[in-house]
């Protein structure tokens, strides 16, 4: 059998939790963060949905403890209050002990203050700090220095939505390598005009709460979020008798090369993606006891992930549902968050229901889990699946 | 562990260098901050109507991805890896600015469409019909490094038999003022030739794209091998250090290493880490540099990748990148150190096969 890799620690922040336990209650509560927007200023306040943070900057700015004069994204005080999270939940002390390594994801980066002061960088020099935080890297730099991390292995993916699927793939090999004994993986998305905007020339997003694999979708809820899992070698594991929350079993990465934006009607590259987990995992499709969609309620995705979900599950489809309802699509995060939700249906047994699911989809007979389901679970495929085609799967397990 | 081999080359910046018959025979000289790179006929690559929807990098990136695959004879790989600093900044700015000035009104989908970061990759992959393995690294200076770093393990571990990789960033004018603001471009115009001397903050910004192919199987066409390749996000210590532990993981001494590439970029502030190895532990090692030649970005470091290929390939050192007087002829073994502001170091090993 192919070896898992552990996962030791996971932290995370949601419009449904500002921690792993928040989190959690909501999901088996059914308790959705979606809402109007508070935060950002928008034409568009009355006419879409999101799935918000609570915590203004400035009080996570407090929480950190950052001082004033700090040029922090949204992006970067979202991703290292979750990745302080993670690291405390796996009991780590002293993060240079081992050889541990950092891999973020996002998509908006700094463009949070890129937006906000596009103007002002030119007549208020106080704004200027934030001209060198607008990289995709600079979140994933600041999350480093407040870990600790030094003079190692940092890098950040930005393949749109399947981007934290890819940071927690890329860990677990070089896990897998050795040339990680520890590698802290995950991502960071706040809300922006500029991600709101863009969704919204697209016509996908939804004016009400989005409605996962429904037949009358009309689109997704964007969300704001960041979460972090950290993965450590069997080494590490033994001599610090690690408690292991679960493994990555598998995982694949495939392009559905079809479309900029749009997915193909058949699912290819998310079926590739699904395959490949499945081989690596040394695992069959009946092996799977819950699959966690993408299922970001835009008409083009659900149809396409569920004709790739009847592709790899011919031999009948097991319970799958989408958190996307919860959340809203938190863009490059999403498969971090999913990854934590997935590993929380693990270690209570217990498959979320896809709110807001009313008409079946016309297209085919599966029908998601609608209801709060206790069962034995043992294997959760979780899928990612982005524009430019990107399309990632991650499979997590109860056994190494 | 199978070894892993730079196969072919592709390059567009602002030399000449997209042809590969020829090794920077002549040398664009230029006298300014921000240069532009130096574009190939992009219609022998690319049909028209793609074109014309394509920004500089995304067109930058296709292109030299179509020239190294053609000089390793594929029409495919088995996976895609992209780096880029900056990603799509010139879609990017187009879309932001149209939300700002038309206050969030008649706004149209495409430069968004175009704007992720992860666009040359999946461009690269659709053009190509290439369903494999597809990432693209942001990572500042080392995301170029990343990738390579990724397509090493997938070929080591025999993941893939190909790989497509590369590093492209393109320049656009807002964020050059923006990086203007706070000096990290150059406040004055500077000639290449005396880039190193200019004894001020920032650098002479650029753009580029440089592709390969790399893959665990050798073949007649082989530049050369991809011995390790290490990222550090900062320095605990110095410099010298991290030079030297990298050298002893890698069971090779000062001595054997016959050529030091380094990214120096006349910036008065952060060229001292290159010093600390030019005049230091490296000091009796012939050293080149190149940001003279192929200006500043977050994925330049792949020109220097580009150039020390070209070097062991041809076994010739061209006049213009030398940076200082030791002479050497038979080149095995090379060395390549980057960074940017201080952080996001790099060291790549790089042996003739």
């Amino acid at each position: 059998m192919s070896k898992g890799i552990a996962i030791t620690g996971m932290g995370i922040i949601s419009s449904i939790g500002n921690n792993v336990e928040e989190n959690y209650r909501s999901l088996i509560e059914g308790k959705t963060g979606i809402s109007r927007i508070s935060k950002i200023k928008t034409l568009h306040k009355d006419h879409i949905m999101v799935g918000e943070i609570a915590f203004t900057n400035q009080e996570l700015e407090q929480q950190i403890g950052l001082t004033p004069d700090n040029n922090y994204s949204r992006t970067a005080l979202l991703g290292v209050t979750a990745a302080k999270q993670a690291i405390q939940n796996a009991g780590i002390s002293n993060i240079n002990k081992y050889k541990t390594g950092l891999i973020s994801a996002t998509s908006v980066g700094g463009m949070d203050k890129t937006e906000a002061y596009y103007h002002d960088y030119f007549e208020n020099k106080a704004t200027q700090k934030y001209i060198a935080g607008h990289h995709a890297g600079d979140s994933t730099q600041k999350i480093a220095e407040q870990l600790g991390i030094e003079q190692s292995l940092v890098t950040t993916i930005s393949t749109a939505c399947s981007s934290a699927a890819n940071a927690i793939m890329l860990g677990a090999r070089l896990i897998k390598s050795g040339q990680l004994d520890r590698v802290i993986v995950g991502g960071s998305d706040c809300l922006s005009k500029f991600t709101i905007n863009g969704f919204k020339t697209l016509m996908i997003l939804s004016d009400t709460y989005n409605t996962p694999f429904d037949e009358n979708r009309k689109g997704l809820n964007l969300g704001e979020a960041a979460a972090f899992l950290v993965l450590e070698s069997d080494k590490v594991v033994q001599t610090e008798s690690k408690t292991v929350l679960a493994y990555v079993k598998g995982y694949g990465n495939a392009n559905d090369a079809y479309h900029q934006t749009a997915s193909s009607e058949n699912g290819d590259g998310a079926t590739l993606a699904m395959q490949k987990a499945l081989k690596v995992a040394e695992l069959s499709s009946s092996d799977i006891d819950y699959i966690n969609a993408h299922g970001t309620a835009t008409g083009n995705n659900d149809l396409s992930e569920g004709q790739a979900i009847l592709r790899v599950f011919d031999k009948g489809v097991p319970d799958f549902s989408s958190t996307k309802a919860y959340t809203g699509h938190t863009l490059a995060a999403a498969g971090a968050i999913e990854a934590v939700y997935s590993v929380l249906a693990l270690q209570n047994n217990v498959v979320y229901p896809n709110l807001n699911f009313k008409t079946q989809m016309k297209e085919f007979s599966m029908t998601p889990q609608l209801e709060l389901k206790e069962k034995e679970l043992h294997t959760v495929l979780s899928n990612s699946l982005g524009f430019g085609g990107n399309c990632s799967t991650i499979i997590f397990s109860k056994k190494q | 562990m199978k070894a892993v081999y730079i196969n072919s080359v592709g390059s567009i910046s602002s030399q000449k260098t997209f042809d590969n018959s020829s090794f920077l025979d002549e040398i664009i000289s230029y006298d300014d901050n921000i240069i532009l790179a130096v574009d190939p006929n992009y219609k022998d690559y690319i049909s028209p109507a793609n074109s014309r929807r394509m920004a500089k990098g995304v067109k930058m990136g296709v292109v030299a991805s179509k020239i190294a695959l053609n000089e390793a004879n594929l029409d495919t790989v088995d996976a895609i890896i992209t780096g880029t600093g900056m990603g799509c900044l010139k879609d990017s700015k187009k879309f932001l600015s149209a939300i700002i000035d038309n206050d969030e009104q008649f706004l149209t989908p495409t430069s968004f469409i175009q704007s992720t970061h992860n666009t040359v990759g999946g461009q690269i992959a659709l053009g190509l019909q290439c369903k494999g393995y597809n990432f693209t690294y942001v990572h500042a200076s080392i995301s170029f490094e990343s990738a390579v770093l990724d397509a090493k393990l997938m070929l080591e571990n025999n993941e893939a038999n190909t790989v497509l990789v590369g590093g492209v960033d393109e320049i656009e004018d807002y964020t050059c003022s923006l990086h203007k603001l706070v000096n990290h471009i150059k406040k004055e115009k500077v000639n290449s030739t005396d880039l190193l001397y200019s004894k001020t903050e920032g650098a002479v910004f650029s753009e580029g794209a440089n592709f390969f192919v790399l893959s665990n199987l050798k073949q007649d066409s082989s530049y050369a091998q991809i011995v390790a390749i290490s990222t550090y996000n900062t320095l605990k210590t110095n410099i010298t250090d991290v030079a030297n532990t990298f050298l002893k993981e890698n069971n090779l001494n000062i001595e054997a290493i016959d050529l030091l590439v380094l990214g120096n970029n006349g910036d008065v502030t952060y060229d001292r880490f290159y010093n600390e190895l030019s005049s230091g532990i490296f000091e009796n090692t012939q050293q080149v540099y190149y940001k003279h030649l192929c200006g500043e970005f977050n994925t330049a470091s792949s020109f220097g990748v580009w150039l020390a290929s070209k070097i062991l390939k041809t076994q010739k050192l061209p006049e213009a990148v030398k940076l200082n007087d030791i002479q050497g002829s038979n080149y095995k073994t090379i060395l390549l150190y980057n960074q940017y502001r201080g952080e996001n170091h790099s060291f790549t090993l790089l042996r003739r096969c």
